[in-house]
């Protein structure tokens, strides 16, 4: 049993392997984790992890070169409902269109767009742009499983200066806030997405993995 | 609410730390990721390796140490010193790095920052800003100096922050060259000039001397973010305590303890 992160050319590949494997050992539990393309090895995966670092049309620009990943990914994570976890721009790209750099089409699992925080956030509190930083979450439901072990002391590590405008309210387990309440995490069904870096978001980090690799 | 983020700096020649840690019992004082991970536990928010080889061959051990420091420690690394080109940044990010700071190679190459952001997105290009102060000089009051201070350019700082913004920097580490290692606090004036005219974060650097000097460049300069080395190294304060100093004037930290 393994749980894949997917390698497609997308930045910092090695923290999220690194914290994740940190994370097995710790709770010493029997779950391996692969590195990897490779459309076999993710049919083959107990659990998909999609990192994401740059920009929104970048990430999906590799996602649709890497042949047949678009189809492989629906089929596994939309038809036969494979947990999955999207970091940053990973879970930006579920959107149905980003507007970084260039309008572009997403995956569309989870409705929204994804935006510019400029156009949104009060320039009179003098916010700067990336939301770059450690933040708290306004945790919704505490009773989740995701969220065990949480508390309003926790904080995470945040860069982006683009937010998921998500368009059901039901898809937001919690935001953050950074003069507007951003989508900080966001989930259907087995689909799970992190507008943070849990791989960066030290001790928090590794217990908000835990509990996601727990889930089933 | 956004914290505002305690960096301690370590810089690293040949592969080792230099002026590292010295107040603590380390197995090998010398070793970037033991110290990398102290600071992990005491509560730093980032870390920041400032490379200081002056060769090449001395620079290339930099690669292994980031991917172990990357192995044990759960926070943003920044790595700065000697980065000259994409080849350099793609290197140190494949290691682990999750920011690469880019001083003097800026000035010499302007385009650089521009082809890094292009290349690896904002959020993980820092431009290093070394500002002293020439009153009749430039507009602003502050210039930028390369090669770690010791080179005078006719560059106005500020100009140089906003350009480096608009060419895509995610952040500014902005080091007073008249301020370090006085001890004597931040150069509130510098922090506060660049702070306001740019819409990136300001990390202050240069002269911190007692927790209460981070929480005047926070609260009067504007800045995001205070990084400090010797006053950490040396035991003289631990993160703990500025952080609690920070909480005592209502500055928004991250509790570690």
């Amino acid at each position: 049993m393994f749980v894949l992160i997917i390698d497609y050319g997308s930045g910092n590949i090695k923290s999220v392997y690194n914290s994740v494997k940190k994370v097995l050992n710790d709770y010493d539990m029997s779950i391996e984790v692969k590195v990897s393309d490779n459309l076999l090895e993710i049919k083959n995966a107990f659990k998909i992890i999609l990192p994401g670092v740059g920009s929104f049309n970048q990430c999906m620009d590799r996602i649709n070169k890497t042949k047949d990943l678009v189809g492989t990914l629906n089929d596994q994570i939309i038809t036969k409902k494979k947990p999955f976890l999207g970091i940053c721009v990973g879970m930006q790209i579920l959107a149905d269109y980003g507007y970084e750099n260039i309008k572009t089409k997403g995956l569309s699992w989870i409705n929204g767009e994804v935006k510019s925080m400029k156009n949104f956030t009060d320039n009179s509190q003098n916010l700067k742009i990336p939301h770059m930083g450690w933040n708290n979450l306004s945790v919704n439901n505490k009773t989740i499983n995701l969220l065990h072990n949480i508390n309003d002391e926790d904080q995470f590590y945040f860069v982006h200066s683009y937010f998921f405008d998500v368009r059901n309210k039901k898809n937001i387990i919690c935001n953050t806030k950074y003069g507007i309440d951003i989508p900080a995490i966001i989930n259907d069904d087995n689909i799970f997405g992190f507008q943070f870096h849990p791989e960066k978001s030290g001790s928090s980090g590794l217990k908000i993995l835990y509990n996601w690799l727990k889930l089933s | 609410m956004l914290s505002k983020r305690v960096i301690p700096c370590l810089d690293v020649h040949n592969g080792r730390t230099v002026k590292g840690i010295n107040f603590v019992d380390l197995i090998d004082a010398g070793d970037p990721a033991e110290q990398a991970k102290l600071y992990n536990d005491l509560g730093a928010d980032e870390l920041c390796f400032l490379d200081i080889s002056a060769t090449n061959e001395e620079r290339k051990t930099l690669f292994n140490i980031v991917s172990k420091v990357a192995e044990s420690c759960f926070i943003p690394l920044t790595v700065g010193g000697g980065i000259k080109d994409n080849s350099d940044i793609n290197n140190l990010l494949k290691s682990g790095a999750d920011k690469v700071s880019i001083n003097s190679a800026a000035v010499f190459e302007p385009d650089l920052i521009k082809k890094a952001s292009d290349s690896f997105g904002c959020q993980c290009i820092v431009l290093a800003i070394d500002a002293y102060k020439d009153n009749n000089n430039v507009k602003s009051g502050y210039n930028v100096s390369t090669h770690g201070g010791k080179k005078k350019t006719n560059i106005d700082a500020l100009q140089w922050a906003i350009e480096g913004e608009k060419n895509g920097a995610g952040e500014i580490l902005l080091t007073s060259m008249n301020a370090d290692g006085t001890k004597l606090g931040y150069d509130i004036e510098l922090t506060s000039k660049i702070s306001s005219e740019v819409s990136i974060p300001v990390i202050a650097s240069g002269g911190a001397g007692k927790p209460l000097d981070m929480v005047n460049v926070l609260k009067k300069g504007g800045a995001s973010a205070v990084l400090a080395a010797s006053i950490f190294h040396f035991g003289i304060y631990t993160i703990e305590n500025v952080k609690k100093e920070m909480l005592k004037y209502d500055i928004s930290i991250r509790k570690t303890w």
